[in-house]
């Protein structure tokens, strides 16, 4: 099994380790309640080494990225700063979600999940050898989330920087992004494993409470971002995801993998929505959804410490209505169709 | 290490039962189910007065990562059950073997005592 560089700290601070796509890594320190409401009220440090980082040299990297994605990055040339986007294959599929990096001065960084890496590696060099790009694979570096309303503030003490949304601070060792997956103020810190572990253990001897990937999950769905694997695999696209503005069409003119695949997707049937409901239970990813005129199937489904109540994201046919069923322990039950930012939304 | 208190009989799957002064025999999850579940959301618990057989489904307890079915260790008639667990549920993990037990059972059949597994069994039928 795969382990990153703080597996040891992991197992030294009762993480309870699992297997996730073939890493190991804490899916909780004690109790993944605790730790969603601390990074809510507070702070957390989240180990993400585990996903994997692609940096690409070479000239031609714009016109690289504007055909690999359907999201243009012509839109972060400005400044440096991160743009999201979908991996596409040629029927439109999604193959994986990306966070695409500018670096300055034509140079990027990709980071992606960690189950998609070798597929999304293969990609990339297919891709990067019709356009005279190399691609330089870091799979030891380190990936550190800080996470929550007080996370700038003790970034402060380390680094004194002001950081818009999605932009980036960039020096010889690391890179800090305000980017993240909990709906929080945070950054996420990219830098090789010996200053990744100086970083963490400085920030673990502030007290910041380390929170594992169970925590990440209730986190990322109260904040209505996606899953790949769960809420999108290859047999979605972006209109069936909820990622629709990730297609840009600005240009016209501009090729990419999946453009001619997605003209007829539009159209597509489903639609990725939040749902809620009040039951005293939870509906999991797999239960079936039905209403008058269609029916759906949950893809995430939790129990979020924010809202106490069952919160998920659903595929359900175009013309949903507000309310639908589902069957919880042999019993018929109502959900709410909802959006998915249910950090906005049920507030 | 997950707490096995040794005055505790177990069923494999997690439930203990100890024999209370008045006869009743009250039941609860182990500290090692509540470890495997983590956080506890929702408990459903059975109607008193219901008839539970050993071994049968009773209850239901659901954490954030997976709901789980609470098998009865003795066969009898419910005569309490911890109503607090209803709108506190993580007292559960918090205190698995005292304030978080489930229900108490008139049990019909004592000798079905013999049949659980002592704290000793259950702790190395749980390691496996």
């Amino acid at each position: 099994m795969n382990k990153t560089y703080l597996n040891e700290f992991h197992q030294r601070n009762n993480g309870h380790l699992v297997d996730f796509a073939g890493w190991e890594m804490p899916i909780n320190y004690g109790s993944q309640i605790n730790e969603h409401n601390t990074v809510r009220a507070d702070v957390g440090i989240f180990d993400v080494s585990h996903m994997a980082v692609f940096d690409f040299y070479g000239s031609n990297q714009v016109e690289f990225l504007k055909y690999l994605i359907p999201n243009d990055v012509t839109k972060i040339l400005d400044s440096k700063r991160a743009l999201y986007s979908p991996l596409l294959n040629e029927e439109g599929g999604i193959l994986d979600d990306l966070i695409v990096y500018h670096l300055g001065n034509e140079n990027f960084r990709i980071i992606s999940n960690c189950g998609t890496r070798e597929q999304n590696y293969a990609c990339f060099q297919k891709v990067a050898s019709e356009f005279d790009v190399q691609i330089d694979f870091k799979s030891d570096a380190s990936i550190i989330a800080l996470q929550g309303p007080n996370s700038m503030k003790n970034l402060s003490s380390l680094y004194d920087i002001k950081l818009e949304k999605f932009h980036l601070y960039q020096d010889e060792e690391v890179m800090i992004a305000r980017t993240g997956y909990t709906g929080e103020l945070g950054v996420e810190i990219i830098s090789d494993a010996i200053k990744g572990l100086e970083i963490w253990n400085y920030f673990i001897s502030k007290g910041i409470q380390p929170i594992g990937l169970a925590a990440r999950d209730t986190l990322r769905l109260e904040a209505g971002f996606n899953l790949y694997g769960s809420d999108m695999t290859v047999e979605n696209n972006p209109y069936d995801s909820n990622l629709e503005w990730t297609v840009d069409q600005s240009e016209q003119d501009r090729d990419y993998i999946g453009k001619k695949a997605l003209k007829h997707l539009q159209e597509t049937k489903n639609r990725l929505v939040g749902f809620y409901t009040d039951a005293r239970g939870v509906l999991r990813s797999g239960t079936k959804v039905s209403f008058e005129e269609g029916e759906g199937v949950i893809t995430s489904g939790t129990w979020s410490p924010t809202f106490k109540k069952n919160i998920g994201f659903c595929r359900v046919t175009k013309n949903f209505p507000k309310i639908g069923k589902s069957i919880l322990r042999d019993k018929e039950i109502n959900l709410h169709f909802c959006e998915t930012n249910f950090l906005k939304y049920l507030k | 290490m997950a707490e096995v208190p040794s005055n505790l009989k177990f069923l494999e799957s997690h439930e203990w039962a100890r024999i209370e002064e008045d006869g009743t025999v009250t039941v609860g999850i182990s500290d090692h189910a509540q470890e495997l579940l983590g956080d506890i959301v929702f408990v459903e618990l059975p109607d008193i007065g219901k008839e539970v057989t050993q071994s049968g489904d009773t209850a239901i307890v659901e954490s954030v990562k997976a709901a789980s079915d609470v098998y009865s260790p003795l066969s009898g008639e419910i005569t309490e059950i911890n109503e607090a667990l209803i709108d506190n549920p993580e007292i559960i993990n918090t205190s698995p073997y005292e304030s978080g037990w489930f229900f108490k059972i008139k049990p019909q059949d004592i000798s079905e005592m013999d049949k659980l597994l002592d704290a000793q069994a259950y702790e190395s039928s749980s390691e496996s």
